[in-house]
């Protein structure tokens, strides 16, 4: 589904392919930071001391986090200046891009970079022969992997969304908001392999952060009936 | 199959003597692009806007693209409409150009993936005489920098001599060395390359239906190449003629080796087109000066110029757009014959020197477009191709990479418009691509391995 808000939304305006791929190359540069750190702090630590793995992997994937938010910020900044620039030269006074086009493209940039790290190996290793979960792991691996990671695309989308909405106005709480919920969402897959603790949780906050992100951007519950009953 | 490869290479040593050079085996290389002024000016200028925040200097763009290339200056009130349109195709030129990169660069990737025969260590060039397998990993090191510098030597003694050649109006001797190449690559290659994929696939052909696929293929991609023919096409033949080249070089390659050519060609590409004396900027200048365009065969292009409404229309009109094909066959010629290739591979010159006289009006109906020389595409997809080889991590390594060149590719392009003259295309990008290599092997796939093993996401 990802793949199809691409091809639809994104793939039609040179401009946008552009802010894709550079969102997703912050979110890349994010990652290989916070991966950094990870293996330097695994490095440092004992390999052999189970818990303080686990911990240390927590600690880095809350780490990462932060910084994906960081990062969201840091991209959003230089979006502005873009915006700035593109009103100046072009011959109407107005931007041939608004901030929110900018906000969801920024947003599917990140989610797609994220999905596609999370899952591509999946994919090329799912070809292969092979049982899935034949050491007692379960065996809904795959397909649990694919919709969470679906659902991470599409939380990524919103948050952009929310995100670029709250810096614009100022809002800080709604900035808070995206960090606390990217924070529960990764937390929730701490529960995997117990997959009802992390998959519902997930799609619960994605209907919220989609309810509201449409909210935001103009629309209601009255075009949403206009635009299903194909009214004009 | 193994043996007869390596015997056919070194036969073509000696006809690459001959021939000074079949660019089979050596690297056309730096490749460096002169994009579309025009448009690349307006939508470099938004770049770099929203880069530094800095004042703008609209006229300064209209101005640069206007004079460049014996184009006669227009009057200041119409530097406001170029400025305009350049705008508003500025970003649509970027995309012309990631479309071929990543075309190519999808081609390649799908190859290593699937064909075996790509992969396997089977002998080496003749460049790169220096074997990796030795035990010791100063000995391994200094046997990639020995070949590092053999290879490059050769690219710089290439370049220059056909600098030289260009220099002294030697065209004949040009054309036909290109000419051969691009027989060579056409015919030769694209046969080892269907053998191995239909011997990858279990598909049975004959003789004869290979012969009538190959000859057909071939004899078009020359004509279309060399002469004339439907823009898409050429532009198709080019990107399929970069693939193969990336996949001989991912081939013959050894390792280290790759790794340290693909840094020591940015460098060069680098000097070579942005030092007074650099070969390559040479040659920009002195096609420029004679209002010519660079070898068609060993530069893409993403758009033909046409122009409706000129003094003399439909002559001026298929000649402009000959000259854009001839400037693309050029770029690929370049990259075949390896001397040649170098310096005109890596060319990538303004649009405009066909077009020296274009009606103001007119302006609004020409498409003008980027050229990148095929030297480029090669490299940047030895990079991906050798990611996707060699890396452990696979496919999270590859995509890394091909971001990366992709923003290095924009960066270049905005970078373009800024300074308005030939830009060296491979360093920024292929920086990227191996700061991101590495890094992604071996920081990033141990963190996505573990996480993936618990199921975490972040």
């Amino acid at each position: 589904p990802a793949f199809g808000l691409f091809l639809f939304t994104i793939a039609r305006d040179p401009l946008r392919i552009i802010i894709l791929i550079a969102g997703a190359f912050f979110w890349l540069v994010s990652l290989l930071l916070s991966s950094l750190i990870w293996f330097i702090a695994v490095k440092a630590s004992d390999p052999r001391d189970e818990p303080l793995q686990k911990g240390l992997l927590i600690f880095g994937v809350m780490f990462s986090v932060l910084l994906q938010e960081a990062f969201r910020f840091l991209y959003y900044k230089l979006l502005r200046k873009a915006i700035e620039g593109l009103v100046a030269l072009s011959e109407d006074g107005c931007s041939p891009i608004s901030i929110q086009q900018m906000a969801y493209v920024a947003g599917v940039g990140f989610g797609l970079m994220s999905g596609a790290f999370s899952m591509i190996n999946l994919l090329a290793d799912a070809l292969g022969p092979g049982t899935v979960g034949i050491h007692g792991d379960s065996q809904l691996y795959f397909l649990t992997s694919a919709f969470m990671t679906m659902v991470l695309i599409f939380l990524h989308t919103f948050w952009g969304i929310l995100f670029f909405h709250g810096c614009e106005h100022r809002r800080w709480w709604e900035i808070t908001a995206v960090v606390v919920m990217h924070l529960a969402v990764s937390g929730s897959t701490f529960c995997n392999p117990l997959y009802v603790g992390s998959l519902v949780p997930s799609y619960l906050l994605m209907a919220t952060a989609a309810v509201w992100a449409y909210q935001l951007s103009g629309g209601s519950a009255q075009n949403l009936r206009r635009f299903l009953l194909c009214k004009s | 199959m193994i043996t007869f490869m390596n015997n056919s290479d070194s036969e073509e040593e000696p006809c690459n003597e001959r021939t000074s050079l079949m660019s089979a085996e050596s690297p056309p290389v730096p490749s460096y692009q002169d994009g579309l002024q025009a448009s690349e000016a307006g939508e470099a200028q938004a770049r770099r806007k929203r880069r530094t925040g800095s004042s703008r200097s609209p006229n300064n763009i209209a101005d640069g693209e206007m004079s460049d290339s014996g184009v006669p200056v227009r009057g200041s009130a119409l530097e406001n409409e170029e400025e305009e349109l350049t705008l508003k195709y500025g970003a649509k030129h970027v995309i012309m150009l990631f479309v071929p990169v990543t075309l190519c660069m999808i081609v390649v990737v799908a190859t290593i993936k699937s064909v075996r025969f790509y992969t396997e260590k089977n002998g080496q060039l003749i460049y790169t005489p220096f074997s990796e397998d030795t035990p010791s990993v100063g000995q391994r090191l200094l046997n990639s920098v020995l070949n590092t510098i053999i290879m490059i030597s050769v690219i710089v003694v290439m370049t220059v001599f056909l600098v030289v050649l260009y220099k002294y109006r030697c065209y004949k001797f040009i054309h036909g060395w290109l000419i051969l190449s691009s027989l060579m690559l056409l015919f030769l290659f694209t046969y080892i390359y269907l053998g191995e994929v239909l011997k990858t696939y279990n598909v049975a052909m004959d003789y004869p239906t290979l012969f009538l696929v190959i000859w057909n293929f071939g004899a078009v991609g020359m004509i279309c190449i060399h002469w004339k023919g439907p823009l898409q096409l050429q532009q198709a033949y080019l990107i399929m003629i970069s693939a193969l080249m990336a996949l001989v070089f991912i081939k013959y390659l050894p390792e280290w080796s790759a790794w340290v050519i693909l840094g020591a060609i940015s460098i060069y590409d680098l000097m070579a087109v942005l030092c007074p004396k650099g070969p390559l900027r040479m040659l920009v200048e002195t096609a420029q000066e004679r209002n010519e365009p660079i070898f068609p065969a060993l530069i893409y292009s993403s758009a033909m110029m046409w122009t409706v409404g000129m003094a003399k229309p439909d002559t001026a009109a298929r000649g402009s757009s000959q000259q854009t094909w001839d400037a693309a066959e050029d770029g690929r010629q370049n990259h075949r014959s390896p001397s040649h290739a170098d310096s005109q591979m890596s060319e990538t010159r303004g649009p405009v020197p066909t077009h020296p006289i274009t009606s103001l009006e007119e302006l609004e109906e020409e498409e003008r477009g980027v050229k990148l020389g095929l030297g480029d595409f090669i490299f940047y997809s030895v990079l991906v191709g050798k990611a996707a080889a060699t890396a452990s991590g696979d496919w999270n390594t590859t995509l890394a990479c091909f971001v990366a060149i992709l923003i290095g590719l924009c960066l270049t392009l905005l970078l373009l418009a800024v300074f308005k003259k030939a830009l060296p295309a491979l360093p920024i990008s292929i920086t990227f691509g191996l700061v991101f290599y590495f890094s992604t092997d071996n920081l990033v796939r141990p963190f996505m391995d573990t996480l993936a093993s618990h199921q975490l996401y972040i």
